[in-house]
């Protein structure tokens, strides 16, 4: 961090590219200990990957 | 949330970045849009469905699949034949909302964070280029998602086992392995995907599963990497189901002759040339970076590999190249998803640190609707029943049973959705509660495990109390289990709904208050784990306590040479430990043991035994980073003969630079020893990457060297795979051997004589090695009391065990208890540091809480009723009943119980009642199933 920069306060922002389940997981976590999060995601909806999986190993739950 | 949306650049420094993003339009206003689906149903155009991997169409206006958050259409300009051709606006015509907007412009956005977390993922490795496998030219030759689809219910055969070319269900299937994946030949793609053979073992249960006959399923493999908890057992489950597993390179696919099958050749492991007839080949394909990431990383200044996964180092397994933005998943390197939601809770904790003086500067509360007293109110009950797509409504007559719902007692108002569960029915849902005035809801659809808390939101933001709600599980109870008897499935849908229903009448509103959280962690076990949780804490602005059994702090790490992509790891220790204990809000207490736990989440006091007093600690999260230890065996002369090694054992020559390295002339690896048998059933997952790691650090001290290395599978997973590329180059010698077939070590001076048979010469060799190196298993301290301390689960080979394998890696089901490390599961440097800033991360969740919420669905004894015997106290698995003394009965800690009802069962007085499962509302369900 920049010293000469210390008079602009320190952004309690983030944001996350991607809302596939990393970005999902990393975003939550990031909201529930306090801080605002822009997620950006490419398509028109979350879910990515793993939303297109039947059945997920050990549980087979559905990965909705 | 930013949707169909791209980050453009960046700029500025570590906490205080501008971002540019550009936003595209979606033609539909998100406001307006009820999703209705009338436009996607009007829409002339068809276009292929990404979601289906192709396999199915979709329209020019659409939403990528029916759980999509969130759940708004979207226009394709590209495919929209009024964008293409200048006429049609058919969406526009039928939209009952108005929701459609043709005039909808690209937007620039500039916004101000702190930090950015790259998580884009990845795409599977598209075949259509390698013609021996026949991708683009047969039908019936499928990647692995797109088999994914075929099995799934919402998919292109509506989960009905079936070949694309002519919709038959198919008898035989092969599995093709390392499609896109350790090839140099056919791809560029050197690595490892990791997780395509744990797929591909998935693939074949589940499609047996689906299947009608007794399908035969063959999976054609190099090694078989299933180094995950649990994983081996499945591959042997999978074994014992008569899953054919070749170890095989295929050679080629041809259309069979005279029909959509398909032709497969190969060469088995003795050389001989096979040709087999399959239905189907699934080609289980790899995981590669998408060329839009590749350069917006170039953009960006983020160096890539030359895979182009970020390239990051051991010690930070989140960072990139540039700082104040980190990232995590499939982008730093082909992974699972357990690794995925681990790396990704790493990089919040990582991402954060930076900032944590801003925390809550930010954020916005969410507004509650102001709770309605119902309490006076008659019982009027609105009953939901979806058809979750086709899982329910594919079996029971979802119609008939919401006819049947509306002549229930109390029921005022019925509905039938395709997904309750979905974003627009949980708002309409909200609605129907107000407009209708209903003040119990029954939802008849899945389970509550996994939806109860969305649908009680939605009470919530109804104005009702949460605990109003009772679910029906019509699917896993029901559709799921007599898929073959529908009409028997429609009348238990109907006993389920009826005992919901007499239940929910009765149910009354639950408060929960609000107690007060110490902001401050205990850490148990001072390894690289351990240390990394307590400092990535610290730095976050908590307090820590880290307690560590023994006199010095890094654990298993002081034992190791090099990590795999060469670090030092001697060094790396040191500065950790140096750092840890200068940290002003770090307490260490070296050679201490916990002596016991009280409290729950937010709440703990804990007594440490120090080495010369003991001290009572509060805390509000525990983190369990307690180790593992490597496996000493009692064979292959281990322990008799001086030139017997486990690895730890070699790393110590190494770092004490030995003489007698040099002077060696043969040096012999065994792999597995003590993994992947009866007594650890189990792979260590890291002793391949090891031994491979040690071979070539032989070589490259003493190229003449000859090295050997014995193995079953050679897991060297992922970014690993180069490794061992490098070491066979080296001329270092892989030579496989079964379980049932053991090299044998016989004493021979200051050598072994290492005999073993070579599968592929089909011929018995010895070796007079100058050291054998015993890869040996990593084993679990089996610490039965510290997981009593914490009431946290330990699995059959003493890993602690998550609350979710998939979706909660590091959360224990105690909640504000945490794990990391080789506690949960052995794994290298890389992933125990991941996991402790994972862990560190969910912790802060608790942490940055001022108070936390308990009661709800607790026990409650009626001191009037209770007698005072007792056994509610000896059957609670949670500690939470004690005894006053002076009155002489049981009392609940609201706190620790988690309404399991034990204590309400066991109570000979009635006096235990676990509210919202109380004997009224149980004998009212009882009834009601009884009813019919």
């Amino acid at each position: 961090m920049n010293h000469t920069q210390q008079s602009e306060p320190i952004q309690g922002t983030v944001m996350v590219i991607g809302g596939g389940i990393a970005g999902i997981q990393s975003a939550l976590d990031m909201a529930n200990s306090g801080f605002y999060v822009y997620m950006v995601e490419k398509s028109p909806g979350i879910g990515g990957v793993m939303a297109q999986l039947d059945k997920t190993f050990p549980t087979n739950d559905c990965s909705m | 949330m930013l949707t169909l949306s791209e980050v453009t650049d960046i700029s500025g420094e570590e906490g205080n970045l501008q971002v540019k993003v550009l936003q595209h339009p979606r033609f539909v206003d998100m406001d307006k849009c009820i999703a209705c689906g009338t436009c996607a149903e009007k829409c002339p155009k068809k276009v292929e469905d990404q979601y289906n991997a192709g396999l199915m169409k979709r329209k020019a206006i659409y939403v990528p699949y029916s759980q999509t958050v969130p759940l708004k259409y979207a226009i394709d300009k590209d495919n929209c034949i009024y964008f293409q051709k200048g006429k049609c606006r058919a969406c526009e015509k039928f939209c009952p909302a108005g929701a459609i907007n043709f005039e909808d412009t690209e937007k620039e956005l500039d916004l101000k964070v702190g930090s950015v977390i790259m998580a884009p993922g990845f795409t599977s490795f598209d075949p259509s280029s390698q013609d021996t496998y026949g991708y683009a030219a047969l039908p019936n030759v499928v990647t692995s998602l797109e088999f994914e689809r075929i099995l799934s219910a919402t998919g292109p055969f509506m989960g009905h086992l079936s070949r694309p070319s002519d919709k038959s269900e198919p008898k035989k299937i092969a599995w093709f392995q390392c499609v896109g994946s350790r090839d140099m030949n056919r791809c560029d793609n050197g690595y490892c995907s990791s997780v395509c053979c744990m797929y591909a073992v998935k693939q074949t249960l589940i499609a047996k599963e689906h299947s009608d006959v007794d399908l035969d399923c063959t999976v054609f493999f190099m090694d078989m990497r299933t180094h995950g908890k649990d994983f081996d057992r499945y591959y042997e489950h999978a074994q014992e189901e008569g899953i054919r597993f070749i170890r095989s390179r295929v050679h080629s696919a041809e259309p069979g002759p005279g029909t959509d099958d398909v032709l497969v050749t190969y060469v088995d492991e003795r050389g001989h040339q096979e040709r087999e007839i399959f239905h189907m080949v699934v080609l289980s394909t790899g995981l590669e970076i998408d060329e839009h990431v590749v350069a917006l990383s170039q953009r960006l200044g983020i160096e890539l590999d030359p895979y182009h996964f970020v390239r990051s180092d051991t010690f930070h397994p989140v960072a990139t190249s540039v700082s104040g933005i980190y990232a995590c998943g499939a982008f730093t390197g082909p992974k699972d998803i357990p690794q995925s939601v681990m790396e990704a809770s790493a990089a919040a904790c990582a991402a954060t640190q930076p900032l944590a003086v801003s925390r809550n500067t930010q954020t916005k509360t969410v507004e509650i609707p102001p709770e309605k007293d119902v309490t006076r109110e008659p019982p009027k009950i609105g009953v939901f029943v979806c058809n979750c797509g086709i899982n329910i409504g594919g079996v029971i007559r979802v119609p008939e049973v919401a006819e049947f719902a509306g002549t229930l007692p109390n029921v005022v108002y019925v509905e039938e959705n395709l997904f309750t569960c979905s974003q627009d029915t949980q708002d309409k849902m909200t609605a129907v509660i107000q407009e209708q005035g209903l003040n119990r809801v029954v939802v008849a659809a899945c389970t509550p495990r996994t939806h109860e808390e969305l649908f009680q939101e939605t009470l919530i933001n109804a104005g009702l109390n949460k605990y109003l709600f009772e679910m029906a599980n019509i699917r896993n109870h029901d559709s799921w289990v007599h898929a073959n008897d529908p009409d028997a499935a429609t009348q238990k849908a109907k006993d389920l709904v009826r005992m919901a229903v007499a239940k929910a009448g009765l149910l009354s509103p639950l408060h929960q208050t609000d107690l007060p959280v110490h902001q401050s962690a205990l850490v148990v076990g001072a390894g690289v784990a351990g240390m990394t949780a307590a400092l990535s804490l610290a730095q976050q602005g908590y307090p820590v306590h880290l307690v560590e059994k023994s006199g010095t702090f890094g654990g298993n790490a002081l034992q190791l040479h090099r990590a795999y992509q060469g670090e030092d790891v001697s060094a790396y220790v040191k500065k950790l430990t140096d750092e840890v204990s200068a940290h002003d809000r770090i307490t260490v207490y070296p050679e201490s043991t916990i002596q016991g736990v009280d409290g729950f989440i937010g709440n703990f006091t804990t007594e440490i035994q120090t080495a010369d007093t003991t001290k009572t600690i509060a805390h509000g999260v525990a983190i369990l980073a307690t180790g593992a230890r490597e496996y000493k065996p009692d064979e292959y002369l281990y322990g008799t003969h001086k030139a017997v090694l486990t690895h730890s054992e070699m790393d110590h020559l190494f770092m004490n630079d030995d003489p007698r390295l040099k002077a060696a002339q043969n040096v012999v690896f065994i792999q597995c020893v003590g993994s992947r048998d009866e007594t650890h059933p189990y792979c260590s997952k890291v002793c391949c990457t090891h031994s491979v790691e040690s071979a070539l650090e032989l070589k490259r001290r003493n190229p003449d060297i000859n090295v050997y290395v014995l193995y079953r599978d050679m897991r060297t997973y992922g970014k690993r795979e180069d490794l061992y590329r490098e070491a066979r180059k080296a001329g270092i010698l892989f030579v496989r051997y079964a379980l049932q077939e053991k090299p044998k070590i016989s004493d021979s001076g200051d050598q072994v004589r290492v005999v073993f048979r070579d599968p592929i010469l089909d011929r018995e060799l010895a070796v007079e090695a100058d050291f054998l190196c015993l890869a040996t298993a990593i084993v679990s301290y089996h610490d039965q009391t510290l997981a009593q301390f914490f009431k946290v689960p330990m699995d059959a080979d003493g890993w602690f065990l998550e609350a979710h394998q998939k979706l909660r890696p590091v959360d224990f089901a105690n909640d504000g208890v945490f794990l990391c490390g080789m506690n949960h599961y052995p794994k290298p440097l890389d992933e125990s540091i991941a996991q402790a800033q994972a862990a560190a991360s969910r912790a802060l969740t608790v942490l940055a809480m001022d108070t936390i919420n308990v009661g709800g669905v607790v026990c409650h004894i009626d001191p009037d009723l209770c007698a005072g015997c007792l056994a509610c106290m000896n059957v609670c698995p949670y500690g939470a009943i004690s005894e006053d003394k002076e009155k002489n009965v049981a009392e609940v800690n609201e706190a620790l119980c988690k309404g399991c009802g034990a204590c309400a069962a066991t109570c000979p007085c009635e006096a235990a009642i676990l509210m919202g499962f109380n004997n009224q509302e149980i004998y009212a369900q009882i009834k009601g199933a009884l009813a019919a």
